[in-house]
C-alpha cells in the first residue's frame, strides 16, 4: 500500500491549521454543558463526606418538597435497576470484582461517593434541595495505604471478600520463553541496585468538568456526554440497563480534554440515565471541579521495587519489578490494565536479557484510579530511567553512555524484547545525537563541572530520559490474552455526495487532538479532493455507529490505516465509473494526482466528484452496476507501535530555598511519519508540560481520614504558563513499517518522557550533597529537605 | 430578584436576577452566552474570563448585579461577520495555541486585556500576565506564541507567517549538519544564562 499512487503527498506533512479551530476560538463550540432541550431537568447529587461509612438510613422525602423538585433517589431505591458499573480488564482469572453501583447503598467506600440524586427544574434548586436529605451514617475505619492495606488485620474495603488484594499478575521472562531467569542474573550481577519509587496519585484534570444529557423522550434515548468512548460506552449503557443498544444513541459532542480521564463509563452518566428515565424527561448533570476532582478517576499512585543487575561494564543483565498499584475503592473501566500497560516497558529501549514484574492490585478507601495519559507506560519509564542513572553513578559512566551500551541498535529491529514484543523501529542515536546536540550537552556538562568545583549555591543538573512505548492500541488478540473485555480495531468510512464533497466517519473519538483536520488531510492525499470538501463525522453514534474510540495513541497509528483503506476502497469503486465515463476499458486506466485517465493520455480525466454525480444521476452506468461509491473498511492492527525519543532536561536548583527551574528542555521525538506537525508539536509540548508537572506541581493528598485535601484547583497545583520554559522539540523520522501513513502514535510522548528527565536532572544537581531520590512532586520544601539532609534521600 | 440592565457584545439586556447569581450564570443561562465556560468552582482556572468595561474579569468570581450598567464583552462578541477575526483570535488559529479549547475563550479574552495594557510585552510579561488561565493541553507555548504575534498585529505590524513546520522534520537516515547546526546555536543561546 501506498498513498495515492504517483501523486506528490500535497496534504500529509504539512502544518494546517486546525479545521476545529473556527467554532472554538469564537465561542460556538457545542460542549455537553452547552447542550439545553425542552423541559429539560436538572441533577444534583449528594456525596459521601467519609471515606468508609455504613449508610444506615437515607431519607429523600424532605428534599422531595423543596421547591422546584421533581424528583429524589437514593442507591436503594435504584438498587434493583443500576447494576454495577463493570470492570472490563479482569487482569487475572480469580481478580477479586466487587460490584460498584452508581449510587452506594449500604456502604460508602470512598469521599466522594455518590449517596442521593436530586432532580429539579434549575440546577440551584436541584444543588440547594441536597441540603434536605437526611443521611445517617456510621464510620468505619479507613485504610489508605498501599502497604497498610495487605498487613495482615488491615481494615478491609470490601469486607465480604476477606482480602484488600485484588489481584496479582505476574510475568517472567524465563516462564514466558522470552528470557532468562532474574534470579540467577540477580546472584551473577556484579553490581546490583535496588530502589523503591512512589508514583504519586495525579488528577487527570481535563479542563471541561464531565458534563452528561440523557433525553429519554425519542425512540432512542440520547445520551450526550463529555467522554473520550461514545461507542464502547454505548455497548456497556445496554449491557448493564438492560436498554437494547439500538434503542440507545450516545454523542460526544466537543469533548474539553481527556488525557484518559474520560476513558470511563462513570457513575454520573448512570445516574442521569436512570433519572432521565424516571422522569420521563431529558435531564443535565456538570460536576463541579471539586466534585470532578474528588470522583472522577486519578492516575497513577503505585510504589516500585526495582532490582537491576548489570556488569561493572554497564551491561544489564537482569531486570526485576515488584509493583503496589492502589486501585482505589472499586475497579475502574480498565483500572486492573493499567499496570500491565506498564509492565511491557519496564525494560524500555534496552536488551535486557532476563526480566521479572509482579503487581498487587490493592483496595483503598479512595477515588478508584484508572487510565490517566501513558497509563503504565509513565510508570515504567520513570522507573527504568531512574534506575539507570543509578547504575551510571555507580560505575562512573555518564548516563547517555550507560544507556547506549544497552539500546537496541538501529539495524537490529524489528527486535524481539525481553517481553515478547516486536518493536518495529527506531534509531534511540539518532534521537539522542540530535537532542545532545540541540541542548548543549557537553558545554552544560563542563558547566555543571565548574559550578559544583565554586561550590555555586545554585547547581546545575541535567537529566536525561529516552523511551519507548506501545501505542497504536491494539492488535486484538493481544488484548484477549491480555483478558481484555473488547478489540482494538478501528473503523473508517467515506460517503461520496454528489456534489464531490466528502464526508469522512471515523470510529475515533477527539478531544483535541484534531482528527478533523489531520482525517482531512489524509483523504484529500488518498482522494484528490480539497482539504475544505472534506467533513470529518465522530463522535454520534448515529452517523459514527461502529468504533473503539480515542485512547492509547490509537486514533492514527490504528484509525489512519481504516481510513486509508477504506479510501482505497472508494477508488476502486470509481474505476469502472471513469472507465465507462472515458469509454476505455479498466485496465486501460490509470490514478494519479485525484484523476482517473487513459493511460497515456493527459487530458480529460475525470475526477472522483465526477464519478459520484454519476453515480448519484445513475443514469449511465456499467450494466449491472450498483450505484455506490460510498466504503468503509475496519482495521485490526497486527502489532503495537513503538514511537521513542531522547528528552534533556537543564535544571538549576538553589540549594538555599529549594527551588527549582528549568533552564532548558530539549525533546526530540521520533512518532514515524507525521500528517500534521503543528498538531505533533502541540501534542509534544503538552505531554512533556504534564511529564514536568507531575515531577514538579501536581499530588492528589488524602488526610488520615480519607478526605481529599487537594480538592480544589487552588490546592491540587496544576502549572501556568509562568512556572514553565520554552521547550525546544524537534524529531527523528524513522517510519512505522508496515503502515501506510508510516505512522506511529504521539500523544502519550510527551508526559511518558519527561517526568524522568526533570527528576535526574534535579537528582543530578544534588548529586554531590548525597542525593540519590526527591519524591516527587519535588516541592522547594523535598528538595530543599534532601539537599540538606545527610546521606540525601528525602 | 433585582433589575440589572447589562450589555453584553453590543447587545443590552434587562432582567431580574437572584441577588446570589453569579455573572457566568446569568450569561450562560439568561442570556445564552454559552460561548464563555466554567471550569472550576474557586476562580482558579480563568476559563470564564470576560471583558468588564473593558477589564479581565473571571465572571464566576462577579455577581451579576455587580455588573449592573456595565458593557460585558464575551468571545462571541470579539469578531462578528462585519469584522473578521480578533487578532488574538487570529494568531490563536495560526499558532495552534488551542486543543481541546476550553480554555481558550478565557485565555484569548485575557490576552485581549493584557495587550491592552501592555501593547509590547516580552514572553515573560506574557507568561505573567496568563497566570490566572488555566489549560492543560498546550503546555502554554503556542499561547505565548499566538499572543506575541496579536501583539505585533495589534500594534500594526506585519506577523510572519510561522515557520512551515515540515522544515523542522527530519530524517534519520539523512541528518542535515547545517540546519542542525543553526538549530543547536539558537537553542544554546536560549540555554545560556
Amino acid at each position: 500500500m501506498t498513498i495515492a499512487p504517483d501523486r506528490p503527498a500535497a496534504e500529509v506533512g504539512t502544518a494546517r491549521r486546525r479545521k476545529e479551530d473556527a467554532r472554538l476560538i469564537t465561542g460556538r463550540t457545542l460542549w455537553t454543558e452547552n447542550v439545553t432541550l425542552p423541559g429539560m431537568l436538572h441533577i444534583a447529587i449528594l456525596r459521601s463526606p467519609f471515606a468508609h461509612a455504613r449508610i444506615t438510613r437515607v431519607d429523600v422525602e424532605p428534599a422531595l418538597r423543596e421547591p422546584g423538585v421533581v424528583a429524589a433517589f437514593s442507591g436503594r431505591d435504584v438498587a434493583d435497576v443500576q447494576g454495577s458499573l463493570p470492570c472490563a480488564w479482569p487482569v487475572t482469572e480469580d481478580i477479586v470484582l466487587p460490584d460498584r453501583p452508581a449510587v452506594a447503598v449500604d456502604e460508602v467506600r470512598f469521599a466522594g461517593e455518590p449517596v442521593a440524586v436530586v432532580v429539579a427544574r434549575s440546577r440551584a434548586a436541584a444543588v440547594d434541595a441536597l441540603a434536605a436529605v437526611d443521611v445517617d451514617y456510621e464510620p468505619l475505619p479507613v485504610v489508605l495505604d498501599l502497604e497498610a492495606a495487605l498487613a495482615e488485620g488491615a481494615p478491609l474495603v470490601h469486607a465480604d471478600k476477606g482480602t484488600n488484594k485484588t489481584y496479582t499478575w505476574v510475568f517472567d521472562s524465563a516462564q514466558a520463553g522470552t528470557g532468562g531467569a532474574v534470579e540467577a542474573a540477580l546472584a551473577d550481577a556484579e553490581v546490583v541496585i535496588r530502589r523503591r519509587y512512589r508514583q504519586q496519585r495525579l488528577v487527570p484534570a481535563f479542563m471541561e468538568p464531565r458534563s452528561v444529557v440523557v433525553d429519554p423522550t425519542g425512540d432512542q434515548v440520547t445520551v450526550w456526554t463529555s467522554t473520550q468512548i461514545p461507542h464502547i460506552l454505548r455497548f456497556l449503557l445496554a449491557a448493564v440497563t438492560g436498554t437494547p443498544e439500538h434503542k440507545i444513541r450516545v454523542i460526544a459532542p466537543d469533548v474539553g480534554g481527556g488525557f484518559g480521564g474520560k476513558l470511563a463509563f462513570t457513575p454520573e452518566e448512570m445516574i442521569a440515565f436512570l433519572a432521565a428515565k424516571r422522569v420521563g424527561k431529558p435531564v443535565k448533570y456538570t460536576e463541579s471541579r471539586t466534585d470532578s476532582i474528588a470522583s472522577a478517576h486519578h492516575g497513577r499512585d503505585m510504589i516500585q521495587d526495582i532490582e537491576l543487575a548489570a556488569r561493572r561494564d554497564g551491561t544489564v543483565l537482569g531486570l526485576k519489578v515488584n509493583l503496589l498499584a492502589n486501585m482505589g475503592a472499586y475497579l475502574g473501566l480498565v483500572g486492573p490494565g493499567v499496570p500491565l500497560l506498564g509492565a511491557f516497558m519496564y525494560n524500555a529501549i534496552y536488551k535486557f536479557p532476563a526480566y521479572r514484574f509482579e503487581c498487587s492490585g490493592v483496595f483503598t478507601n479512595t477515588t478508584l484510579t484508572d487510565a490517566y495519559r501513558g497509563a503504565g507506560r509513565p510508570e515504567a519509564t520513570y522507573a527504568i530511567e531512574r534506575i539507570m542513572d543509578e547504575l551510571a553513578v555507580e560505575l562512573g559512566l555518564d548516563p547517555i553512555e550507560v544507556r547506549r551500551r544497552n539500546w537496541i541498535g538501529h539495524e537490529e529491529f524489528p527486535f524481539t524484547t525481553v517481553c515478547g514484543l516486536s518493536y518495529d523501529s527506531g534509531d534511540y542515536a539518532a534521537a539522542t545525537d540530535r537532542a545532545k546536540e540541540l541542548f548543549g550537552y557537553d558545554d552544560l556538562r563542563r558547566e555543571q563541572a565548574e559550578r559544583r568545583e565554586r561550590g555555586d549555591p545554585v547547581q546545575l543538573g541535567i537529566g536525561v530520559s529516552t523511551y519507548t512505548e506501545m501505542c497504536g492500541l491494539a492488535p486484538s488478540r493481544v488484548l484477549g490474552s491480555l483478558r481484555f473485555g473488547a478489540g482494538g480495531w478501528e473503523s473508517a468510512a467515506i460517503r461520496m455526495l454528489p456534489t464531490g464533497k466528502v464526508e469522512v466517519v471515523t470510529g475515533t473519538s477527539p478531544h483535541g487532538q484534531g482528527h478533523e483536520t489531520a482525517w482531512s488531510q489524509i483523504v484529500a492525499d488518498q482522494l484528490g479532493v480539497a482539504f475544505e470538501d472534506i467533513e470529518v463525522l465522530h463522535g454520534d453514534t448515529r452517523s459514527a455507529y461502529k468504533g473503539l474510540d480515542t485512547y492509547g495513541s490509537r486514533s492514527l497509528a490504528v484509525g489512519g490505516i481504516a481510513l486509508v483503506n477504506a479510501c482505497q476502497k472508494v477508488v476502486e469503486k470509481a474505476r469502472p465509473v471513469a472507465a465507462h465515463m472515458l469509454e476505455c476499458d479498466v485496465e486501460d486506466l490509470e490514478w494519479s494526482g485525484g484523476q482517473f485517465r487513459v493511460r497515456g493520455v493527459p487530458e480529460g480525466g475525470r475526477s472522483l466528484a465526477d464519478c459520484a454525480l454519476a453515480v448519484f444521476a445513475a443514469h449511465d452506468l456499467p450494466d449491472g452496476m450498483e450505484p455506490n461509491l460510498d466504503a468503509d473498511a475496519v482495521y485490526d492492527p497486527v502489532n503495537f507501535s513503538f514511537p521513542h525519543g531522547t528528552h534533556l532536561c537543564a535544571a538549576e536548583v538553589d540549594t538555599e530555598t529549594g527551588r527549582v527551574t528549568l533552564r532548558g528542555y530539549v525533546a526530540v521525538d521520533d512518532v514515524g511519519r507525521v500528517v500534521n506537525p503543528l498538531i505533533v508539536e502541540g501534542q509534544v509540548h503538552g505531554g512533556v508540560v504534564q511529564g514536568i508537572s507531575q515531577a514538579l506541581f501536581e499530588e492528589a493528598v488524602y488526610d488520615g481520614d480519607g478526605n481529599l485535601l487537594s480538592s480544589t484547583f487552588a490546592d491540587y497545583t496544576l502549572p501556568s504558563a509562568a512556572d514553565l520554559p520554552d521547550l525546544v522539540t524537534d524529531r527523528t523520522e524513522t517510519p512505522a513499517p508496515g503502515h501506510p501513513l508510516g505512522t506511529k502514535g504521539v500523544g502519550e510522548a510527551g508526559t511518558i518522557a519527561a517526568t524522568p528527565a526533570v527528576v535526574n536532572a534535579i537528582v543530578d544537581a544534588l548529586r554531590p550533597r548525597g542525593v540519590n531520590d526527591i519524591q516527587m512532586p519535588c516541592t522547594p520544601e523535598r528538595v530543599w529537605r534532601a539537599a540538606h539532609s545527610q546521606g540525601g534521600a528525602s | 430578584m433585582t433589575r440589572i440592565s447589562i450589555t453584553v457584545d453590543g447587545v443590552r439586556y434587562d432582567d431580574d436576577v437572584e441577588p446570589r447569581t453569579l455573572l457566568v450564570h446569568h450569561l450562560r443561562e439568561q442570556l445564552g452566552k454559552i460561548g464563555t465556560v466554567v471550569g472550576c468552582d474557586t476562580s482558579n482556572c480563568g476559563a470564564c474570563t470576560v471583558l468588564l468595561s473593558g477589564h479581565a474579569v473571571k465572571s464566576c468570581s462577579v455577581l451579576a448585579v455587580q455588573a449592573d450598567g456595565q458593557d460585558v464583552l464575551t468571545i462571541e462578541g470579539l469578531s462578528g461577520p462585519d469584522r473578521g477575526l480578533h487578532p488574538v483570535q487570529q494568531a490563536f488559529h495560526q499558532r495552534h495555541a488551542l486543543q481541546c479549547g476550553f480554555c481558550t475563550p478565557g485565555m484569548i479574552m485575557t490576552a485581549v486585556d493584557l495587550l491592552s495594557e501592555n501593547p509590547d510585552p516580552s514572553d515573560a510579561e506574557i507568561r505573567e500576565g496568563l497566570e490566572g488561565n488555566l489549560c492543560r493541553c498546550t503546555g502554554y507555548q503556542n499561547i505565548v506564541s499566538a499572543v506575541r504575534d496579536a501583539a505585533t498585529a495589534l500594534r500594526g505590524g506585519t506577523v510572519p507567517l510561522p515557520e512551515e513546520e515540515p522544515e523542522l522534520a527530519i530524517d534519520a537516515e539523512e541528518p542535515d549538519p547545517q540546519r542542525a547546526q543553526a538549530a543547536a546555536a539558537a537553542i544554546a543561546e536560549k540555554v545560556s544564562p
